[in-house]
């Protein structure tokens, strides 16, 4: 087996690697075979190492492939840990991820239209985008097959990297610089909590090691640690908000949520990989993965789940108010991250993953979909100047249909059992902050259902497109786009389904996830519904499907029967509609504050430190004295043979004299 | 004296080298000028099987044999094949060199061959006689190649001084070695620390001895202040002699340091305090690495420059085996294998640049080499960046394990002294990658050299990195040498 988890990691970094080195000569028919065939190899072995968990009793793989070096005890190497949730993670993972390859060919077809002639980075570019998401799809396994911190921050941080090549994609494009340059700034801050995490477990575990962490955690429950002056911290509160910092980041939970709606910028395809299934799920993953240290602390989760309810809640109150069809549904995405997070805060482990994985699905349906109607909208991204799609795009209208009706919860659909799953959990949680967090998911489920469907009347129904020119060329996207469509759109019909009694009733996290039996809220959820069935059948009782429904009644109310009044509300409520449309400001205030001091600061730096002291002191100054110092120097080699023997005689008698008689 | 022909195997790599060295002189009598191919075949043929004698002779256990005389341990394997390795490149690079000079003779080789002969001699002595004989037999056949060009009068002078100190070094050795053994009554290492004991740790007489030895030490070495032949005989031989001479010595030098201080008299290294030769080496490291690396700041010549880097590094060689723990020499031996290659490959780079009439001596004759021949270019960006210790490449962890290996003595400010000139000498490296690829070049001829050239040159700059990446097998190699 080891043998095959090998190459589900290298097939999608060959493909990357012959696409990105040789691009021009393989030609873009070239680039995107290798690429789809590296990524559909690694997402055939997946679903096979899946079923192997699934039906075969495989055992749990964990074990070092390549040792780097070893530092004082401290072993950095390259290992993998392959267990039940490694299993779903991958496939999930290189499923989307084949979707979005086979999409890519259709979406950037014609490509060389984005760039200006001039423009070298236009050149090959297609074959670089699909080398980039091969490399992102091999970065974000390395993530997920981890079996150390170490490699988990390589991947974590490869991930960022191809992120940032992948949002600016269109290097020419002033806007998808700084959405690029700010989704990586925004990571360092993430990232620096994360290593300072990392250290904080290297430090006082001694080592890097999953297995070996783990098993010392609940020994170094109690210990509580100095930081600065007498202030003591609780050690595992302290790694898990550190770790959590990070996921914050990757996982774009508020307040460092601010990148994803700009890293719409990119491609299409790229937004689905980041949005679905790679990237952003990195924060849910670790947070899983880390359960045993977690468990050791209810600070830390507390901090997990009101991080985790805020973000759910008030990013998807955004989403009504925005009109890119991209937005609305990044949006969404971070409204539904949130509730992932939510999942974790209140240790249902297994339902965090388990929306995770329907998530991945439905969203990258919609996104793919909304993909489709830009296509077909020859670029225009604003839903305002749309309408009546539905005539015109009969697959990509279904499939959208079934993508919104799981993101909402409709019963039956993918994304009801898991959001279900989650809000009940958080009903049965008794930490701190679940009070909090559970009337926001619950009214949560309102505003999702009213986002979703007001983006879903306003492109689909109604009268439109506005420009008669587009609406003469409106037509059903290729077929490498649509195929991709309804191959998601199947799972995200029927994965949640099929799969509930299992992940989060049956035994299959047995063991990898962990968790304490005073945080066990599933098992309460387990105690009322019993299963998958029983959910369904608990429906008709349950809040949140009234509050969907709801949702998509006013959406469509508001929005095809009676559009005036969305226009009363907006001058009604004013100062809100202000507020969602500035997003709260942050921006803004990031933008002033964290942007302009650290110009400022910079400036002050360089002129006051950089050159004055550096410049003109340090370096100019002691480059001046060390080179008037060699120039003395030189002089004692004279070139005269006798004066290099008094040397050495000199330096015998100052030897002697020193070691021999003092 | 108990002879048994078993005792000729674990001898055999030289025993081997000599009688090549014997055919390649009687074989050379008989061969045209230009054939002189035929003998240079011969030699690196007969060096590369000499790689595979050596590996087939070595074997974990330590042989000590002809009473006592000679001694055949792992670390003697590891240094003879880097040995032959290093002078495998260093002929080669030579190749072209003396050809384009009508240097092209049997000589070269013939001398070639004694010296490394007289190198693995001092890999393996077990005693202060066959250690002494292996000395001077590399140092005479230096000393004649040194003057190989005999219409050069800078190559004359440079012999002539390196001829006249190293005798004088060779007397201060020897007179060294005879209060050592006039106070222990031994000559062999395996015994002499024992003795060392029994006759008292401050005894004037052996620490008089040992201060003489060590003297005659650092002169091998070139540790500042018995460094002075250093820059000048660099500079006066001929660059392919240079090349020879900077690079596989160096590797017999630390066997030198490590059979008489370490296998002989360990125990007065003098741990932590001023009287054995740790406090020797202490004083001598730190001169050699602040001496060595503010001079060659100011040379002009890349040749000297990289004489003064010498110096700079055999300061960091003596700080890994003043550490006087086997984590010490192992870094130290890592540190000479891996500075030997970088010589090699350092010269290397001077060769190929030069032409008939054209030394490509000066520092300005690397300007703008990027836009000459990008690949060398980026070669000899790989070995400065190795010299500095950049990472990733290995000088970087040569370095560090040394740095390692004398923090945990606790001789942290000699470590400090040590990353200080460091990075004072980074500058100087540094320069030479600015000029390649920052300045016009002057000189707009393309490089000429043979195809074996390229490819030797190009595998030996991408070894700094290669080993930069994955420096582990060639420590554990280190370290199994050392017996750690």
């Amino acid at each position: 087996m080891e043998n095959i988890y090998l190459l589900i990691v290298l097939a999608p970094l060959v493909g990357a690697i012959l696409a990105g080195f040789l691009g021009g000569s393989l030609g873009r028919k070239g680039a995107h075979w290798v690429t789809s065939t590296g990524v559909g190899i690694s997402a055939v072995l997946s679903l096979y190492v899946l079923k192997r968990f699934m039906f075969d009793d495989q055992e749990v793989f964990n074990g070092a492939v390549y040792t780097w070096m070893v530092s004082d005890g401290l072993h950095m190497e390259v290992g993998f840990l392959v267990d039940q949730l490694t299993a779903v993670m991958i496939s999930v993972v290189t499923f989307v991820s084949f979707c979005v390859h086979i999409y890519t060919i259709g979406y950037m077809a014609d490509d060389e239209h984005n760039w200006p002639k001039t423009s070298l980075a236009g050149k090959n570019s297609y074959q670089r985008f699909f080398s980039y998401i091969s490399l992102f799809t091999f970065s974000m396994l390395m993530l997920v097959m981890a079996n150390n911190f170490m490699q988990l921050f390589f991947g974590w941080e490869a991930v960022g990297l191809v992120s940032y090549l992948l949002i600016g994609f269109w290097s020419v494009r002033p806007t998808a610089i700084f959405a690029n340059l700010k989704a990586f700034l925004v990571n360092r801050v993430g990232d620096f909590g994360f290593i300072l995490g990392i250290a904080a477990v290297a430090m006082y575990f001694n080592s890097l090691d999953y297995h070996e962490v783990f098993a010392m955690a609940p020994s170094l429950a109690d210990t509580q640690i100095q930081i600065w002056g007498d202030s003591s911290w609780s050690l595992m509160s302290l790694i898990g908000i550190l770790l959590f910092i990070g996921a914050m980041g990757k996982s774009a939970q508020v307040p460092l949520h601010v990148w994803l709606p700009d890293s719409m910028e990119g491609p299409t395809p790229i937004s689905a990989l980041i949005h679905a299934a790679t990237m952003v799920t990195a924060g849910i993953f670790m947070v899983a993965r880390m359960s045993p240290l977690y468990e050791l602390s209810e600070t830390a989760l507390t901090f997990v789940l009101v991080i985790g309810a805020t973000t759910a809640f008030f990013t998807g109150l955004i989403g009504i108010v925005q009109n890119d069809i991209k937005r609305v549904v990044a949006y969404s995405t971070l409204s539904q991250l949130g509730y992932m997070m939510v999942a974790l805060g209140v240790s249902a482990y297994a339902a965090g993953i388990f929306h995770l994985m329907t998530h991945a699905f439905f969203k990258a349906l919609l996104f793919l979909a909304a993909g489709s109607v830009i296509i077909g909208m020859h670029h225009d991204q604003d839903i305002r100047n749309m309408g009546g799609v539905k005539k015109y795009m009969p697959i990509t209208y279904w499939t959208s249909l079934v993508g919104s009706l799981a993101l909402i919860g409709f019963p039956g659909f993918s994304g009801f059992f898991s959001k279900d799953a989650i809000i009940e959990a958080v009903h049965h949680s008794n930490i701190a902050g679940a009070g909090y967090a559970y009337v926001l998911v619950v009214a949560g489920v309102f505003v999702t259902a009213l986002y979703s469907f007001r983006m879903f009347f306003l492109v689909f129904h109604g009268e439109g497109p506005r420009d008669e020119h587009a609406k003469a060329h409106l037509h059903e996207s290729p077929k490498v786009v649509t195929i991709p469509l309804i191959l998601l759109a199947i799972p995200s019909v029927i994965i949640g389904y099929m799969t509930i009694d299992a992940m989060l009733f049956g035994d299959w996290f047995k063991g990898v996830l962990y968790v304490l039996p005073e945080h066990d809220t599933l098992a309460a959820v387990q105690g009322m519904v019993h299963s998958s069935n029983g959910m369904l059948a608990h429906t008709y009782a349950s809040v949140p499907f009234y509050l969907a429904m709801g949702g998509l009644f006013v959406a469509w109310y508001i929005y095809m029967k009676n559009p005036e009044i969305a226009d009363k509300i907006k001058t009604m409520a004013a100062p809100l509609h202000t507020l969602l449309d500035k997003k709260y400001w942050f921006d803004e205030a990031y933008q002033f504050v964290f942007a302009g001091g650290s110009r400022l600061l910079g400036k002050f730096l360089w002129l006051a430190g950089d050159r004055g002291v550096i410049d003109g002191l340090a370096v100019n100054g002691s480059a001046f004295s060390v080179g008037w110092l060699a120039g003395i120097i030189r002089h004692l080699q004279s070139g005269y043979l006798y004066h290099y023997a008094i040397a050495m005689i000199l330096g015998l008698t100052l030897m002697l004299g020193w070691f021999v008689f003092a | 004296m108990q002879f048994d022909s078993n005792q000729l195997i674990p001898v055999l790599p030289e025993i081997y080298i000599l009688s090549l060295a014997c055919l390649v002189l009687v074989i050379d009598l008989f061969i045209k000028q230009e054939n002189r191919i035929v003998t240079y075949g011969i030699t690196q043929i007969g060096l590369l099987l000499a790689v595979a004698i050596t590996v087939a002779v070595g074997q974990p256990q330590t042989q000590i044999i002809f009473d006592g005389s000679y001694i055949r341990d792992p670390m003697s394997d590891v240094l003879k094949v880097g040995i032959f390795v290093v002078s495998f490149l260093a002929f080669l690079y030579a190749k072209d060199y003396l050809r384009d000079r009508d240097l092209f003779k049997g000589e070269f080789y013939t001398l070639g061959l004694f010296a490394v002969l007289g190198m693995i001699i001092m890999v393996s002595a077990n005693s202060f006689l066959t250690i002494y004989l292996g000395l001077e037999l590399l140092a005479l056949s230096m000393y004649a190649l040194v003057a190989f060009n005999r219409d050069s009068q800078d190559g004359a002078e440079a012999a002539m001084k390196y001829f006249v100190l190293g005798a004088l070094a060779s007397g201060i050795l020897l007179y060294g070695i005879s209060m050592v053994y006039g106070m222990t009554g031994t000559i062999r290492f395996d015994e002499l620390g024992g003795a060392i004991q029994k006759v008292g740790l401050d005894n004037v007489v052996l620490v008089f001895g040992l201060v003489f030895i060590v003297i005659g030490l650092s002169f091998k070495l070139g540790a500042v202040p018995f460094h002075m032949w250093v820059p000048d005989v660099y500079h006066g031989a001929p660059t392919a002699v240079t090349l020879f001479l900077g690079s596989a010595p160096k590797i017999a030098a630390f066997a030198l340091a490590m059979r008489m201080l370490v296998d002989g008299m360990e125990p007065l290294v003098g741990q932590g305090g001023w009287q054995g030769w740790q406090g020797m080496l202490i004083v001598l490291a730190v001169l050699s690495m602040a001496i060595g690396n503010l001079i060659a700041i100011a040379q002009t010549n890349i040749k000297r420059m990289l004489a003064y880097s010498t110096i700079s590094h055999v300061g960091f060689i003596l700080l890994g085996i003043l550490a006087g723990t086997k984590e010490g020499y192992t870094a130290a031996m890592f540190y000479t294998l891996v500075y030997a290659l970088m010589s090699a490959g350092g010269f290397g780079i001077v060769i190929a640049l030069s032409r008939r009439g054209f030394e490509a001596e000066n520092l300005d004759d690397y300007k703008g080499l990027n836009q000459r021949n990008p690949w060398f270019a980026g070669m000899m960006l790989l070995l400065m960046f190795s010299m500095a210790g950049v990472p990733p490449t290995v000088g970087f962890f040569a370095k560090l394990f040394v740095l390692d290996a004398v923090v945990s003595v606790d001789l942290t400010w000699v470590a400090l002294v040590g990353v200080f000139f460091s990075i004072i000498g980074a500058f100087y490296y540094i320069r030479i990658i600015k000029l390649m690829y920052f300045d016009k070049p002057s000189d707009e001829s393309p490089l000429s050299m043979g195809v074996d050239t390229q490819v030797v040159l190009s595998l030996n700059g991408l070894s700094m990195l290669y080993l930069g990446l994955f420096p582990a097998g060639l420590l554990s190699i280190c370290h199994t040498a050392i017996g750690g």
